[in-house]
């Protein structure tokens, strides 16, 4: 099939150009500030890398499994400063540090999981959220001057070796967040369409039918919260490296909502679909913060100005409008539009067999209705 | 003793904030099975109203009736946005759980970052009613004045929401709806007038919570409802979700247990102890405190 061609090579076409991206000194105006392989835009754009491949572990939990956690910001906040801390507190060498880190992203969100996994539905969001409030608590609290507080951490440079260190080697940079997203994608893309991957969106569609058929979903989810985690926590680590510290942002319940915005935005249950959503929701929140300063805004009359200012307020209201209007996010429109081109009929819903990539939340809102009066999901099916 | 009873009255004030937040969360869960994220924003909005009203609004003021006026106009704003945003965004959504809460967490950026665009994101000075700033003596212990409002709005609040549960018709609708919502459509009674309802009254209660909030606090700022909200979350899922008197106990208990564990061990652990707390009751009681045993 045609389409399966394309979906073999065109993950590969666009890792080619990201990856000979920085020999590129084309200027895009509008776009990006700088030629393409400035340090500024590098930096952009490897920033939007990361959160791409992190976006991608939240589809993992969100829109493979169903799994609604609010507290995923945590093990990304886990790998930054854990990594911070073994580098610059400890004097450990990257290696040992991104060890120590791989441990910390193994063992927290097994703890974490293996309790909030007893719960389901709203229950296991609220208790995601309120762990991850306690690692807020904790960085803010700045215990023995430990994390830096609100004034954020800062890394020692010595232990890092010197090709991802300074302005100079952001291109370096640039290419490690790119070795992470391809990291996540491939990890995700084998663990997708395992057998494990399979009971998990099993469970996204049905989870009593799972159980029925003799697995524990338990399991399954313990290990996809794990290696989400996991993940998120190797994404803290680069982005440790790039940024040169630890921000206290990325503790933050806000934070988490913004990597559900990219999934959903992209097209929860769809592996490009999160990327590009994550890529696409970085870049706003970036560029939309500069277009507020420029000249062309700031002389609009305050009613229009004053709204423009805020870059979460344009995301949060295109998240709504997505919401609304594009169900599925980009991934879904993208599935719409060439079933149209088939020629054939707008797609059965997804009741059963192989789901419909980007559909992932219509299709765990019927786990959400069970999900009401926390943990007492009634069997519906069959019933 | 002192102490105790300070830290006893100050746990139970912060405890007043809780409920008053999460009364509306709890009724509009237990009614519509959507976890508001919006809650907070409307905190925020109350107490923005209240403290633009009493600077500009003809009439209000920072103190006496004109405090209470200003109040008003901020519950008012906060019950109007609630309720255009259940007849805007979440009617149309209606039994499509997971979009609606994606809708709220859209609204939760999307509103505090628009005060935060209009006012700034630094804290602002919020009027204290000279009602607020004294203190009383009680058991040899200075408390605040302003605790007192708290705790005795809260308790107002508790009773006149379980009166109207209970005595109106809107009342027995709304517990119907709790109990088995498809059976009370079924009887022929729409349900989406008290979805209404029950999101214009959490917004007033949130906006009330924002501007006594404000009080307690001395200075308001675009995020603090936010802040405010994971905990209101915490009380309403220890309280069991949707019981109103649930959630009334679980304030107080987490309200309590913050204030104690922050002074006799150490500030911040008793914002970790509440996670403790929540932990445990789900894990001993997974439907919360008051979840019947089947």
């Amino acid at each position: 099939m045609n389409r399966k061609n394309l979906g073999r090579l065109g993950p590969l076409v666009v890792f080619v150009v990201l990856a000979l991206l920085p020999y590129s000194t084309l200027q895009i105006p509008g776009l990006f500030d700088g030629v393409l392989n400035s340090p500024g835009t590098l930096q952009l754009l490897a920033l939007c890398l990361i959160f791409g491949g992190v976006a991608l572990s939240y589809d993992l939990l969100f829109g493979f499994t169903g799994l609604l956690s609010f507290g995923h910001a945590l093990y990304f906040a886990a790998g930054t400063y854990a990594a911070n801390l073994a580098l610059t507190e400890f004097g450990l060498g990257l290696g040992t540090a991104v060890a120590l880190t791989t441990a910390v992203g193994v063992l927290l969100p097994l703890v974490v999981g293996a309790v909030a996994l007893r719960v389901e539905g709203i229950a296991f969001a609220m208790v995601t959220l309120a762990t991850a409030q306690v690692g807020s608590i904790i960085v803010l609290q700045d215990p023995g001057g430990l994390t830096g507080g609100e004034e954020g951490l800062a890394v020692s440079r010595e232990p890092i070796p010197d090709v991802f260190v300074g302005v100079f080697n952001t291109v370096n940079k640039y290419w490690l967040a790119l070795a992470y997203l391809v990291f996540v994608y491939v990890v995700a893309a084998w663990v997708t369409s395992s057998r494990a991957g399979r009971v998990w969106q099993a469970i996204r569609e049905n989870e009593r039918r799972v159980e029925v058929l003799g697995m524990q979903p338990y399991r399954f989810k313990l290990l996809v919260f794990v290696l989400a985690g996991l993940l998120a926590a190797l994404g803290g680590v680069v982005h440790l490296l790039l940024l040169g510290g630890s921000t206290p942002r990325v503790t933050t319940a806000d934070f988490t909502l913004g990597l559900l915005i990219m999934v959903v935005l992209g097209g929860a249950g769809s592996r490009w679909g999160a990327v590009l959503g994550g890529v696409l929701y970085t870049y706003l929140d970036s560029r939309l913060t500069d277009l507020a300063q420029s000249p062309a805004v700031q002389d609009l009359p305050a009613w229009l100005r004053v709204p423009l200012s805020e870059p979460l307020f344009l995301l949060g209201t295109l998240f709504i409008l997505v919401v609304f209007f594009v169900p599925g996010g980009i991934a879904g429109l993208v599935a719409r539009l060439q079933e149209r081109r088939a020629g054939r009929r707008s797609a059965p819903p997804p009741t059963g067999g192989t789901a419909v990539p980007g559909r992932a939340v219509e299709q765990v809102r019927d786990r959400a209705a069970r999900g009401v009066g926390v943990g007492a999901g009634q069997p519906r099916d069959g019933a | 003793m002192s102490t105790v009873v300070l830290l006893t009255i100050t746990g139970l004030g912060l405890a007043a904030l809780y409920f008053l937040v999460a009364s509306g969360l709890s009724l509009i869960f237990g009614l519509m099975g959507v976890l508001n994220f919006a809650h907070g924003a409307f905190l925020t909005i109350g107490s923005y109203g209240t403290w633009w009203a009493a600077q500009n609004l003809p009439g209000a003021g920072a103190t006496g009736w004109g405090f209470i006026y200003a109040v008003a106009f901020g519950v008012a704003v906060g019950t109007f946005v609630a309720a255009l945003i259940e007849l805007a965004l979440i009617r149309p959504l209606y039994e499509r759980h997971i979009e609606q809460v994606l809708v709220t967490v859209g609204l939760s950026l999307a509103l505090v970052a628009l005060v935060r665009a209009i006012w700034g994101a630094d804290p602002r000075p919020f009027p204290r009613p000279e009602i607020a700033r004294g203190t009383t003596s009680i058991l040899g212990a200075n408390v605040p004045n302003d605790r007192f409002l708290l705790i005795a709005t809260a308790v107002v609040v508790l009773v006149a929401v379980l009166a109207f549960l209970r005595f109106t018709r809107f009342g027995l609708v709304i517990r119907a709806g709790v109990e088995n919502r498809s059976m009370v459509t079924a009887l022929g009674i729409d349900v989406r007038k008290a979805f209404t309802l029950v999101f214009a009254i959490g917004g007033a209660f949130a906006a009330l919570a924002g501007a006594l909030g404000g009080v307690y606090l001395g200075s308001i700022s675009p995020g603090q409802g936010t802040s405010l909200l994971i905990f209101a979350f915490i009380v309403v899922v220890i309280g069991g979700m949707s019981s109103i008197t649930g959630t009334a106990m679980a304030a107080v208990l987490v309200g309590l247990v913050q204030q104690f564990a922050n002074y006799y061990l150490a500030s911040g652990v008793g914002d970790l102890s509440v996670v403790l707390l929540l932990a445990m009751v789900l894990l001993v009681r997974p439907g919360g405190l008051t979840a019947r045993v089947a």
